[in-house]
């Protein structure tokens, strides 16, 4: 297929799966936004606080893209505020990873480096997408993803070769996360038809690039990568998700769902 | 006999309009009222962060929802500038965070106050954030060279804040009538307190003369709430919202917009402890100074051992 | 209230920052941050004083290892500079260089 422009080149079909596509790059990016603008105000130091609040811009700023991308290429009128403010649980895409609650600086920093990595190395492959306006995005985005995994990258070093106490704290995080990210790469016969006209990232090889960068990182922070063999969360992109989006989204959504068609 | 030719010396640099710098000799008073009042800057930036971040997580768009985060994340900013400010005069940052979670130092009283609904965003952009910049803008011209670069960073970020305020408010004041209802009772609620935030009267401001021989404060307090009041009121005008002083009115002689008399009991009762998120405001800074303590610690361990490390291998 | 802990704990080193904001101009000191080492430094630079894109190339130090001159020093360091006027091409007098003949000619 040659490089896509607008939606009126993509098939219907593609169109469907390129917006549910969309939503999960979009909604990923959101939800792990929202999740880190909790700490703004709340951070370990000053300069963490504001380190994390950019991180959190960066995510959401790209919500706002993707969004924005999905709802034209769904044709009907959607705005990114739409898809964000007025869409139900079951119809988000976002992993259960980045809807867990940001537990302990600890926990927020294995969480955001699992998806950093995730994040990089898709955004890495989206630069090559056929479809412009997506592989523009990641252009982008790829510049900030790279930044976000030094920032996590380098804390996780630190937590984990600092104290006894944060390799402790550390070392359960990544325990305790770890069951989310099976289903990061949970390719789906819709990924497999945008993969095979060349729109979407290849989740088997960001698998393996993935688990290199995060094997090595780990062994380098003196901790110990959780099995592989443990049961792993499904589901997310079919809909199936935590009970905390619930929760998240009834915050988020809050003011847009009380007024609806209000400007703020 | 020497500190008074070097009083007069210091003194004639002052009227001269040079800026003094952190190795240059000071009266062992300015510096103290400097820490005083830098830290003090510092710590209103730090927890001026937490009722605007009351609302970071339900902002109603994903633009506001940007500037929100972007506005709180300049306060954190803000506030590290000024600690640095503070800390060329020969303090430690861990000092004088410590002296603020004791509770022995102060921070600015409108930060007391509760965020109740999206319309305080708007109105604290709006008036607070206008009113620190009226002091902001004076201080940047104060005679301590790091506190007079701190507070220009400040005043040329912190443009923006306002006027994200002041769009919410101007938004709001021509939305619905619920909308309608929410900034007027906003603004009803801040005003106040705004006025308050450029502290007692000149004649009960025991510091101020003081600190005005030596240029750390170029206005009275009195001046510059009379200049925020002037600029408010026409931009209440513009936004469609009314400021709620009844005795407020134009007088031509002066060129001045008059207003009523502040309700100092009250500031006096919020100074003391009494204000409605006194309690609150303290508790989340001390919690995150507590859960952050182990962050810390591991990051400094870590350069430790990096040190070490290189050493030995050297 | 309960009290806090251990209030005046680590807040690590200071370090001063040097931003230059366009390529070709001079690296400025654009104020100070708190890390525990260089890397982090670096990050809590870019992440303070780079928010608004204000930089292409910034440098840290740590402000221990700043040396700097105190005013004590001044008048014998930088006063006695003051009267060089000769470093200065306005202390000297020559001709001015006129185009030559040759070169208006050629012009016409």
């Amino acid at each position: 297929m040659r490089n896509a422009e607008t939606k009126s080149e993509l098939s219907s079909r593609s169109q469907q799966d390129l917006f549910d596509y969309l939503l999960r790059l979009g909604d990923d990016r959101l939800v792990l936004g929202h999740r880190l603008s909790q700490w703004c105000g709340h951070g370990p130091i000053l300069e963490e606080d504001l380190a994390l609040t950019n991180i959190s811009l960066d995510l959401i700023g790209q919500a706002k893209f993707l969004l924005e991308l999905a709802g034209e290429v769904e044709g009907k009128n959607r705005s990114a505020d739409d898809l964000a403010y007025l869409r139900e649980a079951i119809d988000f895409r976002c992993l259960k990873l980045v809807e867990q609650p940001i537990g302990d600086y600890a926990y927020t920093i294995a969480r955001q480096f699992l998806f950093d990595v995730y994040d990089y190395y898709q955004m890495e492959q989206l630069c090559d997408s056929k479809f412009e306006k997506l592989s523009a995005i990641a252009a982008k985005a790829v510049k900030e993803a790279r930044y976000h995994l030094r920032h996590s990258r380098q804390w996780v070093l630190r937590l984990g070769d600092g104290t006894q106490e944060s390799h402790r704290r550390i070392q359960t995080a990544f325990d305790e996360v770890w069951m989310y990210t099976g289903e990061m790469f949970e390719a789906d016969d819709l990924e497999d038809r945008l993969l095979e006209e060349g729109l979407a990232a290849d989740l088997r090889t960001i698998r393996t690039s993935w688990a290199a960068l995060v094997h090595q990182t780990l062994v380098e922070a003196t901790l110990t990568a959780p099995s592989d063999e443990q049961y792993m969360q499904s589901g997310s992109r079919k809909g199936f998700h935590s009970e905390y989006l619930g929760h998240v989204l009834s915050e988020l959504q809050i003011l847009p769902r009380s007024y609806p068609g209000a400007k703020w | 006999m020497e500190d008074a030719n070097k009083l007069k010396e210091f003194e004639a640099r002052i009227e001269r309009g040079e800026k003094i710098e952190p190795k240059d000799w000071m009266p062992e008073r300015y510096r103290t009222q400097l820490i005083r009042m830098i830290s003090q800057h510092a710590h209103s930036e730090i927890v001026g962060m937490l009722p605007e971040g009351n609302w970071i997580t339900r902002a109603p768009s994903l633009r506001r929802k940007m500037s929100l985060l972007a506005k709180v994340q300049d306060e954190a900013g803000h506030g590290l500038y000024l600690y640095c400010a503070a800390e060329t005069l020969g303090v430690d940052r861990s000092e004088l965070v410590g002296e603020f979670l004791s509770g022995k130092a102060k921070y600015s009283n409108i930060f007391n106050y509760p965020t109740l609904t999206w319309a305080d965003i708007g109105a604290i952009g709006w008036l607070v954030d206008g009113a620190a910049i009226v002091n902001q803008t004076m201080l940047a011209k104060c005679s301590y060279g790091p506190y007079s670069r701190a507070n220009l960073r400040i005043c040329k970020e912190e443009t923006f804040h306002k006027v994200q305020g002041y769009e919410i408010v101007c938004t709001m004041a021509q939305g619905r009538p619920a909308q309608r209802k929410m900034i007027q009772d906003a603004v009803n609620r801040w005003w106040w307190p705004s006025l308050m935030m450029f502290g007692p009267h000149d004649k009960n401001s025991p510091n101020s003369a003081e600190l005005m021989k030596w240029k750390v404060k170029l206005f009275s307090n009195d001046d510059l709430r009379q200049r925020f009041v002037n600029l408010t009121v026409r931009q209440a005008r513009a936004a469609g919202v009314t400021l709620p002083d009844p005795d407020l009115k134009y007088n031509p002689e002066t060129d001045n917009w008059e207003f009523g008399e502040i309700n100092w009991d009250e500031f006096w009762s919020v100074v003391r402890g009494n204000g409605p998120c006194n309690r609150d405001r303290m508790r989340a800074r001390r919690r995150a100074h507590v859960e952050g303590a182990w962050v810390r610690e591991a990051a400094d361990a870590y350069a430790a051992k990096q040190r070490a490390k290189a050493a030995k291998s050297a | 209230m309960p009290e806090c802990p251990n209030p005046k704990d680590t807040q690590w080193p200071i370090w001063e920052v040097f931003v230059q904001e366009k390529s070709g101009e001079p690296h400025q000191h654009a104020g100070s941050i708190h890390a525990p080492d260089s890397e982090m430094a670096l990050q809590n630079a870019r992440d303070i004083f780079a928010r608004r894109g204000e930089a292409v190339s910034m440098w840290v130090v740590q402000s221990k290892h700043i040396t700097a001159t105190i005013p004590e020093d001044n008048p014998s360091f930088f006063e006695p500079a003051a009267d060089k006027i000769y470093r200065h091409p306005q202390f000297y007098s020559v001709p001015r260089a006129k185009r030559t003949d040759e070169e208006r000619r050629n012009k016409e």
